[in-house]
């Protein structure tokens, strides 16, 4: 069995002035194998951050469950740590006090020092310090991300869910912010599951690549092995001569109409 | 709209002109009528400040031990009433259900003036000091609990996840996530309780007997001492402005931006 087994779960939602639910998706199902790094890819509003929501229990699922390390899981908890796209920081704490936040839920025995010398590692890994007692109103959507990657990482979690983590940041942090992403992910052997509609993030990160159709009934429907070498750099990865024949192939899905899969489709 | 630059002190020479304005209609009208004049006020108060402290008997307190009645029997009712507010504020906020069937009867406490219950509770408590009490904690209990329950109620959905997430206990959940998150609704709501009860406790007071400000109006007017009358109301006035002035403060350190 795989660190994270994603069993055949539904979602519906009831559309109003309708007696047929929407259907986001049905038996969809996946697998992320420990110290793997796993991306969904579909386009906006296909269902993938609905799927995250799942696995994170902060969302229920109408059919299907969701495993994570032999159990099943019901509910959220600090095994699966999310980073939110809109970073869903506390803004009334600071940096310090957001991550320390985390810490301290996770390890309650701990005493203070070893609480905060736990949060000052983290925030140093991410690069913030110098911005321990800002809030997060002060600081630009990169620093805001990486208290938010400082603070799931800090609780060491089985398995990082990653909600679009950098499409709300400009370009050229991103692309930092990328590579100090992987980084830490190397250096800490975590799983990682990640949600993106950006292609090229996709690439640059991923062992693992799941294509998404648009729902209604949408299904992963591709997936695509990434066999380029570590570590990649956000310049030399496109050197590579598979990166474009991978990105070209993701392109081409993205691009074409989908249908539901005739098994798919309602009577 | 258009905002004056913090470094146009202009409002003040304004706001003085609209004063001296204010003082010169009084004047005018006294002139021709029985209201006490400025000047006459004016004496009066500074007789009542020259001693705010005296005590000749139980029915004969300086302005300021006066005040310091009403002060302290406002503290005792808010602090009782804004607690009561907050706790079933989270309660009713943390459980939309129970919110919406328990809101319509919230919306018709909330109209009631605290100072119509007096009879009731007078008829029930059967001592005036108490039910000057309970006045108050009614006045200070609704806006607190309304603001709460609908603070907490719209509270992000990212920092309960992330509160969930993080497995913290109820009590944690409520003291580091939702309190802090609905801080400035909760505030807001303080703070229109606050006035709200500064504003009951005067006819408490008043018809109760129970020593304090509200108590000194009435007895002035027994007195027919006006211009007492006017000082009085004008006390009463600068003591909630300044009761707010605190308040903004407050507000201003539970602030926080989005």
């Amino acid at each position: 069995m795989a660190l994270l087994e994603v069993q055949r779960v539904a979602k519906l939602y009831d559309l109003p002035g309708s007696s047929e639910p929407y259907t986001v998706f049905k038996d969809l199902s996946l697998n992320v194998e420990e110290q793997e790094f796993v991306a969904v890819l579909g386009h906006s509003g296909c269902g993938k951050s609905t799927l995250l929501n799942i696995i994170a229990g902060i969302d229920t699922a109408a059919a299907g469950a969701v495993f994570l390390n032999y159990r099943e899981i019901n509910g959220p908890g600090l095994d699966r740590m999310v980073v939110f796209q809109n970073f869903a920081l506390m803004p009334w704490l600071s940096v310090f006090h957001n991550i320390r936040l985390a810490v301290k839920a996770a390890f309650p025995t701990w005493d203070k020092e070893k609480i905060d010398e736990r949060t000052t590692r983290y925030m140093h890994m991410v690069g913030l310090a110098g911005a321990e007692h800002k809030k997060p109103a002060e600081l630009s959507g990169g620093m805001r991300q990486r208290v938010g990657l400082a603070r799931a990482f800090s609780v060491e979690p089985r398995i990082m869910l990653l909600d679009e983590p950098f499409a709300q940041i400009d370009a050229l942090t991103r692309g930092v912010i990328q590579e100090e992403l992987v980084r830490i992910w190397e250096s800490t052997g975590i799983t990682i599951f990640m949600v993106t509609h950006d292609v090229d993030e996709a690439i640059l990160l991923s062992d693992r690549i799941l294509l998404m159709s648009p729902g209604p009934f949408a299904e992963v429907r591709m997936e695509i092995k990434v066999d380029i070498p570590r570590p990649r750099g956000r310049t030399t990865v496109i050197e590579h001569p598979e990166y474009y024949k991978i990105r070209n192939k993701i392109i081409r899905f993205l691009s074409e109409k989908h249908v539901a899969a005739p098994e798919a489709i309602p009577a | 709209m258009a905002t004056a630059s913090p470094k146009d002190n202009r409002w003040m020479l304004l706001s003085l002109f609209f004063l001296l304005l204010f003082l010169g209609f009084w004047a005018l009208i006294s002139l021709n009528t029985k209201i006490p004049s400025p000047l006459s006020v004016a004496k009066v108060a500074g007789e009542f400040l020259a001693h705010p402290f005296y005590d000749n008997g139980p029915n004969d307190k300086g302005i300021g031990i006066l005040t310091g009645y009403s002060l302290l029997r406002l503290s005792a009712g808010f602090t009782v009433g804004a607690l009561l507010g907050i706790f079933w504020g989270v309660v009713l906020g943390l459980n939309p259900m129970l919110f919406k069937a328990l809101n319509p009867f919230i919306q018709i406490l909330r109209a009631i003036s605290p100072i119509a219950w007096m009879p009731l509770l007078l008829y029930s408590v059967r001592d005036s000091g108490v039910t000057a009490l309970l006045v108050v904690i009614m006045a200070s209990l609704w806006p607190t609990l309304a603001n709460t329950a609908f603070g907490v109620a719209h509270i992000k959905k990212d920092y309960i996840n992330v509160a969930n997430i993080l497995q913290l206990n109820p009590i944690a959940k409520v003291m580091k996530v939702v309190l802090p998150a609905a801080g400035p609704a909760i505030v807001a709501g303080l703070k229109i309780s606050m006035g709200a009860a500064w504003v009951a406790i005067v006819p408490a007071e008043a018809l109760l007997g129970s020593l304090g400000l509200g108590y000194f109006v009435w007895n002035e007017w027994n007195n027919l001492s006006l211009p007492s009358v006017i000082f009085a109301i004008l006390l009463i006035g600068i003591v909630g402005v300044v009761i707010d002035l605190l308040f903004s403060k407050l507000a201003g350190k539970l602030a926080y931006t989005d």
